[in-house]
């Protein structure tokens, strides 16, 4: 019979010692002063959720225009968006939980897109993909919406016309990243955006335009202050 | 029009001329194209005339065009809608203009000449809003339904009056 090196032979449940096969490794305790075997890893469910669910986000690729081209390379085996367990793009958004818009949106799309998002199930996530899709890009007519976050929340933006397919998966990465930071098992967003949706639900009852001019504050249409003021866009253009 | 130009012009503008006297308004042309400017009223006569006995049975393009400010034009309507016809047999081309003018822009609608002429139509009623008396669905054809303006027109600013931002935010909370 072989000898185990707690030196027992048969054991009796009453007296059964911690299964380790280090005696005095200085494994970790629980608080109540048990040893936690090998292999085992203490964390938080809330943690190993938002592992689990970073690990497999499925896509909805909201794909309406040429950065719908890149999303699709990111897709192919070049570069493999599979390796960061995100490849399973779905065409129903009752199956996904990451938005990823990509591409301009056009004002006749804009209720189509709030749809697909109010569509998706909670845990929820989006990507702001290229240039278009974030501020309106070259874009900047009657028909085209200048940056999609004014209308859905927004995690992560990606800049670029298009962006390269590495810029998505590290887009990716910094969602896991957040996914991991912020998640909780109820999953109802980012904590971080929370402030900010806060003050946006504040201007809701604003005239159009109006509230995204106050939040700019003295910022110009590319997000900095210009010395002389900006000086080409009324307040009736820059809504 | 100088007089060698106006010998090196296609027949079909003569037989025009002869037909329709002082409907045609003002013949001219830039590199191979030939434009008649026709009064409106007489518009549908002479594209049926053109379809049915001058060969020009393809309607190739119908589109429209503001000119509010343009420089170096100091007469003739606002509006000018075109129609490019195509001779299939001698692959000649020949376009048409008819002007229109503010408050009430209104022209025939040609969709009992040509039936491909009622999407192209809806597209100039969307952007400019001229009206096509006659056309049996003259809705929006690019903008959304609701949509009030005529965007193409010069008066309109290009970055709209606020229409692209007219939605509800849907913030964490409420998705
Ligand atoms: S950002 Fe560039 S590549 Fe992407 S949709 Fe806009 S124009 Fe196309």
């Amino acid at each position: 019979m072989a000898v185990t090196r707690n030196g027992g032979g048969a054991i009796s449940g009453a007296s059964r010692p911690v299964l380790t096969n280090r005696p005095g490794a200085g494994l970790p305790a629980t608080k109540g002063g048990i040893e936690v075997p090998e292999n085992v890893i203490l964390t938080t469910v809330d943690s190993v959720v938002s592992a689990a669910r970073k690990f497999s986000l499925w896509p909805m690729p909201f794909a309406t225009a040429c950065c719908g081209i890149e999303l699709m390379a990111v897709g192919a085996s070049r570069f493999d968006i599979a390796r960061f367990g995100a490849e399973v793009m779905r065409f129903s958004p009752r199956q996904c939980d990451l938005l990823i818009v990509a591409g301009r949106v056009a004002m006749k799309m804009l209720p189509v897109l709030q749809r697909i998002w109010l569509q998706m199930p909670e845990p929820k996530w989006s990507i702001s993909m290229g240039a278009c899709a974030s501020t309106g890009g070259v874009f900047d007519t009657y028909a085209v919406v200048q940056g999609v976050d004014r209308f859905i929340p927004i995690d992560v933006y990606i800049p670029g016309c298009p962006p390269r397919p590495e810029q998505i998966l590290r887009a990716l990465m910094d969602m896991q990243a957040k996914i991991q930071a912020g998640g909780s098992v109820f999953g109802t967003g980012l904590p971080e955006l929370a402030e900010r949706e806060k003050m946006l639900a504040e201007k809701r009852n604003l005239p159009v335009g109006l509230a995204t001019a106050r939040e700019r504050g003295d910022e110009g249409r590319f997000g900095y202050k210009s010395p002389g003021g900006d000086a080409l866009l009324g307040a009736d253009e820059t809504r | 029009m100088s007089e060698e130009a106006a010998a090196t012009l296609p027949p079909v503008v003569g037989q025009l001329k002869d037909r329709f006297g002082p409907a045609v308004i003002r013949v001219s042309t830039f590199r191979d194209n030939v434009r008649v400017l026709v009064a409106a009223d007489r518009l549908i006569d002479m594209l049926s005339y053109l379809k049915a006995e001058a060969g020009f049975a393809f309607l190739a393009e119908l589109g429209g065009v503001d000119y509010l400010g343009y420089p170096g034009r100091s007469e003739g309507a606002r509006f000018e809608v075109h129609y490019v016809l195509l001779n299939q047999e001698t692959h000649e081309r020949l376009v048409v203009k008819v002007g229109v003018d503010d408050p009430d822009p209104i022209l025939p609608s040609v969709v009992s000449l040509w039936a491909g002429a009622d999407w192209m139509e809806r597209e100039v009623f969307d952007m400019y809003g001229i009206r096509f008396e006659g056309h049996p669905d003259l809705r929006r054809i690019l903008m959304p339904d609701e949509f009030t303006s005529f965007p193409l027109r010069k008066d309109y600013p290009l970055r709209g009056r606020g229409e692209r931002h007219n939605f509800p935010r849907i913030t964490r909370d409420e998705s």
